[in-house]
């Protein structure tokens, strides 16, 4: 069974339809990739899989049970965890808090969620910034905080909205390799990448989205050769 | 010795100063003022929990203060209550109301949440006004009892009791704060204030966290309101439910620092005997200087400190680690 299945989801914002009919699925340990142009309905998909929208129309499963009314929070609860495009870090308080937030999802022992927030700044390779204050951090180090405080709620599921975005070209390699890492240690992960290369490095099957609606879901080989994904999204430099 | 020890040498110090004043200092002025200090470090303190700890800046907590104040008045005056229970029926019922407020209050957030407070403040002095049965607008005169008796709540011979009971009153609130600090709910509380979509993703129930931080802060801002009524007998409206009771309580807090143990103590122990002192020094003629002087440390904060006196400490401390 799927982990994730999403099926005839819809969501509308006034006349604009930021997705409509949107169908995919995930497999435990899947890695899967979402691309499409500015527009297409990527966060929003996010949103209305986290519970941070509503649908209009749709089912989100997970593990065959719905959750499609839940709130962000007991969305969380079942095991999903999320980043988000523009970078939300407690910004007021250390990198350790931050992340004991996360952990606290599994138990109400500080003593417990500081050693697990420990161990998942360690995971992202932040263990020497744990006392410096979030605000102080680069983006390069706030997407690992981010990710640190995701992973420390212990997900099954992990939702990326862009890895490598708004990063300079000398940090992607090691968030690319980090995401590897997760993935090799058995977690189901969706990521938005707008890299190509990293994308295509990354995913088992890429899911393209244009104005909202799924264009192609396929393995990456298949994707950069689908004429549909190269129109809307690669264009023509990508036509073999 | 270390950081933390000599922290705590400090505070047993305070505390032992704080708990030999009314030994030393026999007149009623400067009890009075100490008596002051503690109040609305409390009522500070109370408010710094929703306000600084869990971001949701209230200009409405004097409706708790009147809660508190006119709960235990109108049980003792018209069925002879005593104030200590009418104090815990104030807490309570300043609970249930801050639940019923908070539900649909907190949906709006930043500006607009503070801005409805005011309203709701508002709605409650205008009800409590036309409200003949508690007095109206001409208020009600606690029952004077004698001999002074604890059961009463009334020491008329000195105010060294309402020293001590206010003083109770502000430890109560520090000790709450402190063990909200260390837990789970703290963490979520400064989350919430943070950033409440990341607080959420993370499995905070952002919604039920709000309630709660409301709920406590206004079960100790009532209990203030009973202790206003008994050290005063006489309540009015105009005296426990204004608008300008609420802001003061938040200028406390920012002056001395929001979102930090001991910054609603500090603001008090600026803000009070200024407040007082220039009472005394100028009397009615110079009413309103101390509101002057208010404002522009108010301003002087927010422009030059805005973690107030405690954040400012904190930068001038020599930095142990970062």
């Amino acid at each position: 069974m799927s982990l994730l299945s999403v099926s005839g989801l819809t969501k509308r914002f006034g006349g604009v339809i930021a997705n409509r009919d949107v169908s995919f699925a995930v497999a435990p340990g899947e890695l899967v990739g979402v691309i499409g142009p500015n527009g297409a309905g990527k966060s929003t998909l996010f949103d209305l899989v986290t519970g941070f929208q509503r649908a209009d129309a749709g089912r989100v499963r997970l593990d065959g049970a719905d959750v499609t009314r839940l709130r962000p929070d007991e969305i969380a609860q079942r095991g999903v965890a999320r980043t988000f495009q523009k970078l939300r870090p407690f910004s007021d308080m250390s990198v350790l808090e931050n992340v004991m937030v996360g952990a606290f999802l599994r138990t109400a022992e500080v003593a417990v969620a500081r050693e697990a927030a420990h161990h998942a700044l360690a995971s992202v390779g932040l263990a020497d910034r744990a006392d410096a204050h979030a605000r102080g951090l680069s983006t390069g180090q706030r997407k690992r905080l981010e990710l640190a405080r995701a992973l420390a709620t212990r997900p099954r599921l992990l939702l990326l909205d862009e890895v490598t975005g708004g990063v300079d070209q000398a940090t992607i390699p090691g968030l690319v390799r980090l995401v590897r890492e997760l993935h090799a240690s058995g977690l189901a992960l969706v990521v938005i990448e707008h890299n190509m290369r990293v994308i295509m490095e990354l995913a088992q099957r890429i899911v393209a989205l244009q104005l909202g609606e799924v264009i192609a879901d396929a393995p990456p080989s298949e994707i950069v050769r689908n004429p549909r994904v190269i129109d809307a999204y690669l264009g023509q430099a990508w036509r073999p | 010795m270390t950081r933390a020890a000599a922290r705590r040498a400090a505070l047993v110090v305070l505390l032992l100063a704080a708990l030999a004043f009314p030994a030393v200092f026999t007149l009623p002025f400067p009890r009075h003022v100490m008596i002051m200090i503690f109040l609305y470090g409390s009522l500070a303190v109370a408010w710094n929990i929703l306000a600084g700890y869990c971001g949701q800046i209230s200009l409405g907590h004097a409706v708790f203060f009147g809660i508190g104040a006119y709960t235990s008045t109108l049980l003792v005056a018209r069925a002879g209550v005593s104030p200590w229970l009418g104090m815990l029926a104030g807490a309570a019922l300043a609970v249930i109301v801050s639940q019923a407020v908070g539900f649909p209050v907190f949906r709006l957030r930043g500006h607009y949440f503070a801005i409805a407070t005011i309203a709701v403040g508002e709605i409650v002095q205008t009800l409590v006004i036309n409200w003949d049965w508690a007095g109206g607008a001409r208020g009600v005169f606690v029952p004077i009892k004698r001999p002074d008796s604890f059961v009463n709540f009334q020491f008329n011979e000195s105010k060294a009791v309402y020293y001590y009971i206010a003083l109770g009153l502000l430890l109560l609130g520090l000790a709450v704060t402190r063990r909200l600090e260390g837990s789970r709910r703290g963490y979520y509380f400064r989350a919430i204030r943070e950033d409440q979509e990341a607080a959420a993703s993370l499995g905070v129930h952002v919604a039920r966290e709000k309630l709660r931080a409301m709920a406590v802060s206004a079960g100790l801002t009532a209990l203030g309101g009973t202790f206003y009524a008994q050290y005063l007998l006489f309540i009015d409206p105009e005296a426990v439910f204004p608008l300008s009771l609420s802001i003061l309580i938040c200028l406390v807090s920012v002056l001395g620092g929001v979102g930090t143990l001991w910054g609603p103590v500090v603001g008090a122990a600026v803000l009070v005997p200024l407040s007082e002192y220039t009472r005394v020094w100028l009397g009615g003629t110079g009413k309103a200087l101390d509101l002057v002087i208010y404002g522009a440390l108010i301003v002087l904060v927010a422009v030059a400190q805005p973690s107030g006196l405690v954040g400012l400490a904190r930068r001038m401390a020599p930095r142990t680690n970062e």
